[in-house]
């Protein structure tokens, strides 16, 4: 019913613009065209004024309402998204100076230079000075924009470091999987004509490969704070995108083709949860390239911790091969409470 | 002055021209049939309106697609029991299912891309203004333009078709990345829905190329006489760059399609590698996802352009007119033009930095992604130096120019910091995307439509446009544009993504619920202020106030010298000759000189 009334307001609303539009045409006829002409352009030249102010206040106000729900307010959660940050302040200082010249500049010529009897229009066909000044200047801003741009690329897109924790992400629809290479630091090989998710082996690990023999897999990424890691990246159907956020940072996970990606978190899960004043704060994984219809669904959640807390966690870890061999001696035991379980997910 | 100038819809005409001609035009098309007048036309006319027109419906329903995905995204708890009255299945309970979801963004992002902004775009004022504004009876090949509406038209059934199919339309973005819309398996909108979208688009794409050459033929060929590339109205100029643009690129969105419907339906592995999907291994090995997105980038970023270039064209010539003052830098306008032009085609990879393209690759491709920001900048400056000591009218048209000029500054900034790579990082595929794309190529270039739509109106139909709705409709739509797509910048500064069906379960994300209900009432309303356009454009045609002179906005380039309803072949007479470039707005104390008035002895040089 109601959605009946609202049908029924929007049809009337049209009817009365209508009757309005038409008779404002008869109105102009008998008004004389020209001044109706003066008087909409006037209209129309102080409404671009007003857009302006209120646009300026209105800019303010979004930032007063939205600029604490953004990441702003929070430190960057990795040395990379630091970087990150600074090119954000570097590029939002410089854009937007341009943006509020520019602005302001086109309302009040279309306020200022709004139709007059007594002015003519300046005959102003082309200046080569200015054309090579506004040629020039934004060309000099964005040389400083890419140098600085291509540093901090460079920076955060070289080797990691020697040394890293090496963590293998895989995303599948809809969730993600995590592998750790265990104590010889070697992920086990994989043949993806191995996967077979029942047997305890949803990665497709290739059991034969002894570095295999010690890989954990696990439903959480779990990091020490302050050491480097490096992510390494695929995706076993379509592809999807490591999101995070809190760090600034993402790359995708493409079938076939693995990537990688290198960060050293900055604060653990416990000292995010002071910063940002939120009890509830988890750092999370979230799919940033659209997979299908769990899409929105597919999460994954990071813990950052101290080593000590990192090492208590591990210990109780068996490794997925050691798991999978005990299930086929007794397969009564099949505990696949270790094989990588839907991270979060939909959890419906 | 005179009347006609200055209020631009005056009924005393000033502009000499030779009325003797006046009822001669009718002897053109007397031996029209309903059907070759009106379905079969090859009058470039005509088919600007057959493009213009299923433009319209096509936006029509992408909109009303926006708003269906605003509400699940405003109101993720909320049922609307109508929904399943219509939708049925795909809305139980009245909730948009996610498969529903994801088909609508989809179906969204194509309809505008592709059948609204590029073939409403470029079909309609392509078509309508390149013959009339360089004196030309048509174009060089009516009958391939004729075919090129009806291979669209072609597209647009294949399309809608795929609305209504079982599964449900293609579903995995309009970017279609496989291997999702390889698979059956991984999508319902990735079976039967995803053929008929790549057999759509390969129609689109013929369309596409019949018209471009067409369009690039025939501003080479058959400009009138004394019409040289230099004194061309930048509309033609950004036109040609357009046509070319399609013209060299549309080819490889073609390649990538069919190795694309190779790979869903004759087994081949072109995009396919190490897949396992649902738990069923695929043999495929040896393809590459990403080789997709090169061929795929190679037209999508040119395609921006495809729909920005028509629209600045337009822009620089209803702002030119309505300043009663010549553009601004004409050459450098053209000299930034085909600098974008050159540079859409090197900068794709600027879409894939996250996809773990090499890094030092990706260094080129932020250099050259950021040195468009400089024809940007000139373009802007050089329309805000257009206007600066003008006399300006603020004709409907010209309210939309000065928001285009607004959208395009906002959104073109943006671009600045998804051209870096190093925030790419951060922003990519987040809400910031989102803003960025919809203000600099949706809704400005919507914004330059409209103002061609206004202007030419009057030499489309020999009607004007309703200017209350006009005005009524634009400030709706400009204050609604910014209400919609500003606050998303900060959605995007969060991290939060795009194409999320629900951020109600991510503590990252959830923060912004209020925002999104703002954002989708809003958008119900500026798509209310759509309807009232389409209302307008109709009403007008058979209702409209009629035109009384052949110039009614006191313009100098040549389709104002036609008759108010030109027949087809444009000029009852001769062709007209032109003598001087198309902006002799306000020269030597003259309201304006029409492009075919001989250079007096007395002129001024400029």
């Amino acid at each position: 019913m109601s959605g009946f009334f609202i049908l029924a307001i929007l049809a009337l609303a049209f009817l009365v613009v209508f009757q309005i539009a038409k008779a404002s045409e008869y109105v102009s006829v008998l008004k004389g065209e020209e001044k109706t002409f003066l008087q909409n352009n006037k209209i129309n030249a102080f409404l671009f004024i007003v857009f302006l102010v209120a646009g300026l206040v209105g800019v303010w106000y979004c930032n007063e309402l939205y600029y604490g729900k953004t990441l702003f307010v929070q430190p960057s959660a990795s040395d990379h998204g630091e970087k990150i940050d600074k090119m954000m302040w570097i590029t939002l200082a410089v854009t937007g100076v341009v943006f509020f010249m520019t602005q302001i500049m086109l309302f009040w010529f279309a306020y200022k230079y709004q139709y007059s009897e007594k002015r003519k229009a300046y005959y102003y066909p082309h200046n080569n000075k200015w054309e090579v000044l506004w040629t020039v200047v934004p060309a000099i801003f964005l040389t400083v924009l890419v140098g600085f741009g291509l540093y901090y690329w460079f920076g955060i897109t070289k080797e990691a470091p020697q040394g890293s924790q090496v963590v293998e992400i895989t995303g599948k629809q809809f969730n993600w999987l995590v592998r750790y290479p265990g104590k010889d630091a070697v992920l086990g090989r994989k043949n993806y004509r191995l996967t077979n998710a029942s047997d305890g082996n949803a990665l497709g690990v290739d059991w034969e490969d002894a570095s295999s023999h010690d890989d954990i897999e696990a439903s959480e990424v779990h990091l020490v704070v302050n050491k480097p890691v490096k992510f390494v990246i695929n995706a076993q159907d379509v592809i999807h995108d490591v999101g995070l956020p809190h760090f600034r940072l993402k790359m995708d996970a493409v079938p076939g083709i693995p990537t990688t990606i290198w960060f050293t978190p900055k604060y653990t899960t416990a000292e995010m949860k002071k910063i940002t004043g939120n009890k509830d704060f988890v750092y999370e994984i979230s799919c940033d390239q659209m997979c299908g219809s769990g899409h929105y669904s597919m999460k994954g959640i990071i813990v950052v911790e101290t080593q000590e807390e990192y090492n208590a966690w591990l210990a109780d870890k068996k490794p997925q091969y050691v798991t999978v061999m005990e299930g086929k001696k007794t397969p009564v035991a099949v505990a696949d409470s270790a094989t990588a379980k839907p991270i979060a997910a939909l959890s419906k | 002055m005179s009347e006609a100038t200055i209020q631009g819809q005056s009924v005393i005409g000033k502009v000499a021209h030779d009325h003797g001609h006046a009822g001669h035009h009718e002897h053109d098309h007397h031996e029209e049939s309903f059907i070759s007048k009106y379905v079969f036309s090859q009058d470039h006319k005509m088919i600007a309106k057959q493009f213009l027109i299923t433009g319209m419906i096509w936006a029509i329903i992408g909109g009303l697609f926006s708003v269906l995905f605003r509400l699940q995204l405003g109101y993720p708890d909320a049922t609307f029991p109508f929904l399943e009255d219509i939708f049925g299945k795909w809305a139980q309970g009245g909730k948009i299912s996610p498969d529903f979801y994801y088909a609508l963004v989809t179906m969204h992002g194509t309809i505008l891309v592709f059948f609204v902004l590029t073939a409403g775009l470029s079909g309609t004022f392509a078509n309508l203004l390149i013959p009339l504004q360089i004196g030309a009876r048509d174009m060089a090949s009516p009958m391939l333009n004729m075919l090129s509406y009806w291979f669209f038209f072609g597209a647009s059934i294949v399309m809608f078709a795929s609305l209504f199919v079982q599964t449900g339309p293609a579903a995995g973005g309009w970017t279609i990345y496989p291997p999702l819309s390889a698979l059956g398996q991984a999508s319902e909108g990735s079976k039967i829905g995803m053929d008929l979208w790549l057999v759509s688009m390969a129609l689109f794409i013929v369309s596409s190329l019949l018209g471009g050459l067409n369009y690039i033929s025939t501003i080479l060929n058959m400009r009138t006489k004394g019409l040289s590339m230099t004194r061309l109205p930048l509309t033609v100029w950004a036109l040609f760059f357009t046509a070319v643009l399609g013209v060299l690129s549309f080819p490889v969105l073609l390649s990538g399609a069919i190795l694309l419907l190779f790979d869903r339906n004759l087994g081949t592995s072109f995009y396919l590698s190490d897949i396992v999907v649902k738990g069923e291994i695929l043999p495929n090995e040896g393809g590459s996802a990403i080789l997709f997105q090169h061929l795929f980038w190679f037209l999508g970023h040119p395609e921006v352009y495809i729909i920005l270039l028509p629209a600045m064209g337009m822009v620089s010539e209803v702002m030119s007119v309505n300043a009663r003052k010549p553009i601004f830098g004409y050459l450098a306008m053209i000299v930034s033009l085909f600098a974008i032009t050159i540079l859409a085609f090197l900068v794709w990879a600027h879409h894939m930095f996250v996809t773990g393209l090499n890094p030092f690759l990706g260094a080129f491709f932020v250099l050259l992604t950021l040195l468009i920001a400089i024809p940007s900048a000139v373009k802007v400056f050089n329309w805000l130096t257009t206007i600066w000591r003008g006399n300006l009218r603020f004709t409907p048209a010209m309210l939309y120019a000065i928001g285009f000029v607004s959208l395009f500054i906002s959104g073109g900034l943006t671009g600045i910091f998804l051209g870096n790579s190093t925030l790419d990082l951060h922003l990519h595929d987040t809400y910031f995307v989102v803003a960025h794309f919809h203000i600099v190529m949706g809704v400005a270039s919507f914004f330059g439509m409209f103002a061609g739509l206004n202007h030419w109106f009057p030499k489309m139909y020999g009607r004007y446009l309703n200017n209350t709705m006009a005005y009524i409709h634009f400030w709706i739509t400009f204050v609604g544009a910014y209400l919609i797509f500003w606050p998303m910048h900060y959605q995007g500064f969060a991290g939060m993504p795009r194409r999320y069906y629900d951020y109600s379960n991510w503590e990252s994300f959830k923060q912004f619920i209020e925002l999104n209900r703002f954002i989708s009432t809003v958008a119900m309303v500026v798509f209310a202020a759509q309807l009232l356009l389409v209302f307008n454009f109709f009403y007008s045609i058979f209702k409209g106030r009629k035109l009384k002179t052949e110039n009614p906005w006191g313009a100098a380039t040549l389709e104002w010298t036609t008759p108010i309803n030109p027949g087809h072949g444009n000029w009852p007479g001769e062709i007209p000759e032109v003598h001087r470039w198309a902006y002799d707005y306000g020269k030597d104390g003259r309201e304006f000189i029409p492009q075919n008035e001989p250079v007096g002895p007395n002129e001024s040089h400029h």
